[in-house]
């Protein structure tokens, strides 16, 4: 907003870890946001606003993760969790989403450190670890429905592939997010802005995993029990 | 080729819709004939429909609520007429499938489409100025948001001439809103509708928030915030946490709708129950993130026309966050005859009691803000007074509800209908009227035709007891809601009573359109050029009227409560402004039409999911993401406000300010 902002937002952002909301001293230097320096710097507002944009997603799969809750029992006589679901492919499936967590991380450090290249080697390992998830979810869906076990059959399927299916939905999103990203490293290299979006793309992509987590523990581990 | 759409969809056989149509088509066409032939465009285009300044976005989703009151008045006086006559043999002159489309239409586009803009234009505008800052925290979402919410309306008010709206009710309950018992487009209209304006408030509330916790000006700590800041925090709060409940429970029932699910449905081990359940663990919420604004405006009111600080600022702020936390504790109290048992009922019954004391809290700080202040009746004060009584009323009937073995008589009766009115009436639009009224000359730069002001209000306040306490006597008397027809012709007297009642609030509204009106064509009679009209204690009073896009020439040091206050009297006492401040560019973020094409592809969208027009949705789901990528690449996002103009604006105010306080006022 004025001409410091551009100066902060400049700065690497390991800058200032433990002043979090340090209320003396006087000056540009101080952290703001907190009423004391005025404005926060771009960087922290639009961290922030993912933030509580990421918190209002996950109770958005809250509710349909409450949904799944009640209606797992509702199998109107169909097959149940136990008889459909495979633990195998759903452990793979965890392990590519961790893997591309980790490599998502990697590429965050080699963005800090305004490596192109490995950014760039990092967001595609991310990516291509995400279309394989995706395409193993996707194998899942068409089996069981192969197998007549599709959404329509009871309201313990509706839910569980509404669940799982807006998980995928998010990756998607975040896989179109991610190629729009690359080409933007691509062609802008390290801008300010750029910056910040791969910041929030790197916080999607693991709230993306935090979510399967509960996901993996819920459905597939209880579902097999 | 056009899905479920063809000529059948065209109302021609009926002929209100039909003829409200019309005349819908031709004023449209009128308006934006005349903005065509004045050569208007280039300047909406420019100034409003680009526009990312939080105050313009105000503005405008403002006067979306009041253009949308007016729709959900119609739907309002229709239904007040129709049951006037429908007693006894008569059938009144609404078929019911029309009725039902009447009442559900009304329910929507009152909450989401006239109380809800109303509200969070009214945030937009004010909460950046009170704060001391330039604008919200993502000036282009903040754009997308507004439009998004009038693409909704777009959708929902197109139902009336295309097709036809959900015939279920405000909130859709299955089973009766799914495929099987509602196999046309109207609920398809009122989810795709509310879907989208649903996210649009979903952003706007993320934008507010990170506004609030992360965007003040110097010296602006949390319990130096003005009241309305502290309750549009919590209100925003409250969407992030609920609104998200809302896209999910309605995307449950859009897919047992559209792909043949089983969430809601009576076969395959579908719950209805679980619906009714989601939907008012977003809805109790819901009525907090109106009511809550409502009260920052009463706040900021009764101080000022006070004359007095805020009473038991502290206390009001810790009932806010109070309120903002129970108000999730309380949802299964719509629905106390679900059957849950006696220990939720009683649970939920006590939680429902237990909201009402910090509610008490705010009232009895109001009141004590006014004892020994030097009260001035401007308009915005009485609204705030006629809250007071009404809201204290129309609460104690709630606690009433909140009892369940009462509620076992009461639910679904013209006493609850009665209950929400009292308090949405009461409160929120009451609330939205006092800020419309208070902010009115700090967003024009002219104040409001007073003596109109005055009418409307007295109708709306007689209006509302002669329309609304009928109802709750024939509520006592057996009387359902969403009833086209009553036998009982003793129920007469009470409904042509309460009609005579929506007349009266009829006449209010035409005092206020009046009001407009005669107000724009004397502005200079009214005009107001120091800022300070109503003798205000906050921030956005220091600034000009109307405040130039940078709000702030410098962000405000503040320090202490009530910003401008302190400031405003020791400029009093020394004669004299403070120094002029040393003046420095600024940045400022460009305009941009990104937010109003989502909103186009999200209404192409929209509109092709309801009559299945598949190809066309896959269009409008490519344009979104081609204005995402387009976007993306946008360079030079923010213009330079040279440093002489900012200098020029802020000496005109300077001179201004300091000819009112200094020649015109004593030390108070």
């Amino acid at each position: 907003m004025t001409a410091t902002t551009e100066q902060r937002d400049a700065r690497p952002p390991n800058d200032d870890p433990h002043q979090i909301g340090r209320s003396n001293g006087e000056g540009a230097d101080r952290v703001s946001g907190h009423g004391d320096g005025g404005p926060a710097d771009k960087r922290t507002v639009v961290g922030f606003g993912f933030w509580i944009f990421l918190l209002s997603d996950i109770i958005m799969f809250s509710a349909i993760f409450a949904a799944y809750a009640v209606l797992e029992g509702a199998t109107d006589g169909g097959p149940t969790s136990r008889q459909l679901f495979d633990i195998d492919n759903a452990w793979v499936e965890t392990l590519c989403l961790l893997f591309s967590s980790f490599t998502c991380g990697l590429a965050t450090i080699a963005a800090e450190r305004r490596n192109v290249l490995w950014t760039q080697a990092f967001l595609l390992a991310t990516g291509i670890l995400g279309a394989v998830f995706l395409a193993l979810e996707l194998r899942e869906f068409v089996d069981l429905i192969d197998r007549g076990a599709g959404p329509q059959r009871s309201a313990f399927l509706s839910s569980f592939f509404t669940l799982v299916g807006c998980h995928g939905l998010h990756v998607t999103a975040g896989l179109l997010w991610l190629g729009t990203m690359m080409a933007q490293v691509w062609t802008r290299g390290f801008q300010p802005n750029i910056a910040r979006r791969l910041m929030c793309f790197s916080l999607f992509w693991h709230a993306l995993d935090i979510i399967w987590v509960a996901l993996f523990t819920i459905v597939y581990l209880f579902g097999v029990r | 080729m056009l899905g479920k759409l063809n000529w059948s969809a065209i109302p021609f056989g009926e002929p209100i819709p039909l003829v409200t149509g019309i005349v819908l088509v031709f004023g449209i066409s009128a308006v934006l004939a005349l903005i065509t032939l004045k050569g208007w465009w280039p300047y909406l285009w420019r100034e409003w429909i680009t526009s990312v300044d939080h105050k313009r976005i105000g503005v405008m989703y403002c006067m979306l609520a009041l253009v949308m009151l007016l729709r959900g008045f119609t739907d309002a006086i229709m239904m007040r007429s129709h049951l006037a006559i429908a007693a006894g043999s008569s059938q009144g002159y609404l078929p019911p499938e029309h009725y039902n489309q009447i009442f559900s239409a009304h329910g929507t586009i009152m909450i989401f489409f006239t109380a809800m803009p109303f509200v969070v234009g009214l945030m937009n505008f004010v909460v950046p100025l009170q704060l001391g800052v330039r604008d919200v925290a993502f000036p282009t979402l903040n754009s997308v948001s507004f439009w998004l919410t009038a693409s909704g309306v777009l959708l929902i008010n197109l139902s009336l001439v295309i097709g036809e709206f959900a015939r279920t009710g405000w909130l859709a309950y299955p089973p009766l809103s799914e495929l099987q018992f509602s196999p046309g487009v109207g609920v398809d209209y009122y989810l795709w509708s509310i879907q989208i304006a649903g996210v649009g408030t979903l952003l706007s509330g993320i934008n507010l928030v990170t506004t609030i916790l992360k965007m003040r000006a110097p010296g602006m700590t949390y319990t130096r915030m003005p009241m309305f800041c502290w309750t549009a925090l919590a209100s925003n709060l409250l969407i992030v946490a609920a609104f998200p409940i809302l896209t999910a429970t309605l995307a449950m029932l859009t897919l047992d709708r559209y792909l043949g699910f089983h969430f809601f449905t009576n076969d395959g081990g579908g719950n209805a129950m679980m619906y009714i359940n989601l939907i008012w663990a977003w809805g109790h919420p819901e009525v907090y993130i109106l009511i809550l604004p409502a009260f920052g405006v009463f706040s900021e009111v009764i101080s000022t026309f006070s004359s007095k600080a805020l009473f038991g600022y502290r206390s009001m702020v810790l009932a806010t966050m109070c309120i903002c936390v129970l108000s999730f504790l309380v949802w299964l109290h719509h629905f106390f005859t679900m059957g849950a048992g006696a220990d939720v009922n009683g649970f939920f019954g006590v939680m429902t009691m237990i909201i009402a004391v910090p509610t008490g809290v705010k009232i009895f700080n109001w009141l004590f803000t006014m004892y020994g202040g030097r009260v001035r009746f401007e308009v915005p004060m009485l609204w705030s007074i006629g809250f007071m009584v009404t809201f204290v009323i129309g609460g104690m009937t709630g606690v009433l509800l909140a009892v369940p073995p009462a509620d076992f008589v009461l639910h679904n009766s013209l006493f609850l209908v009665a209950h929400f009115h009292n308090v949405i009436i009461g409160g929120v639009l009451f609330g939205a009227f006092a800020g419309y009224t208070y902010w009115f000359p700090k967003a024009f730069g002219f104040k409001l035709h007073d003596g109109l002001g005055r009418a409307a209000f007295w109708c709306w306040l007689t209006g509302f007891y002669i329309a609304f306490m009928p109802l709750y006597a024939l509520g006592l008397m057996g009387a359902t809601r969403r009833m086209q027809h009553y036998d009982d012709t003793g129920w007469q007297p009470l409904m042509i009573t309460a009609f005579v009642g929506a007349v009266i609030i009829l006449t209010g509204i035409g005092c206020q359109v009046l009001q407009l009106i005669v107000s724009i064509r004397q502005r200079d009679r009214n005009r107001d050029l120091s800022g300070d009209p109503w003798d205000g204690r906050s921030l956005e009073w220091s600034t000009a009227s109307p405040p130039p896009a940078f709000n702030f020439a410098v962000l405000p040091d503040v320090q202490g409560e009530e910003a401008y206050w302190g400031v405003k009297q020791s400029a009093i006492e020394d004669k004299r402004l403070a120094d002029e401040p040393e003046y420095e560019p600024i940045e400022m973020p460009r305009n941009t039409p990104t937010g109003f094409i989502t909103a186009f592809f999200a209404t192409i969208t929209g509109f092709a999911l309801i009559w299945h027009i598949w190809w066309l949705v896959i269009l409008g789901l490519v344009g979104a993401y081609a204005v995402f990528v387009i976007f993306a690449w946008r360079q030079d996002e923010e213009y330079t406000i040279p440093v002489e103009e900012v200098a020029a604006i802020d000496r005109k105010r300077r001179h201004y300010r300091e000819q009112r306080l200094v020649a015109d006022r004593k030390p108070a």
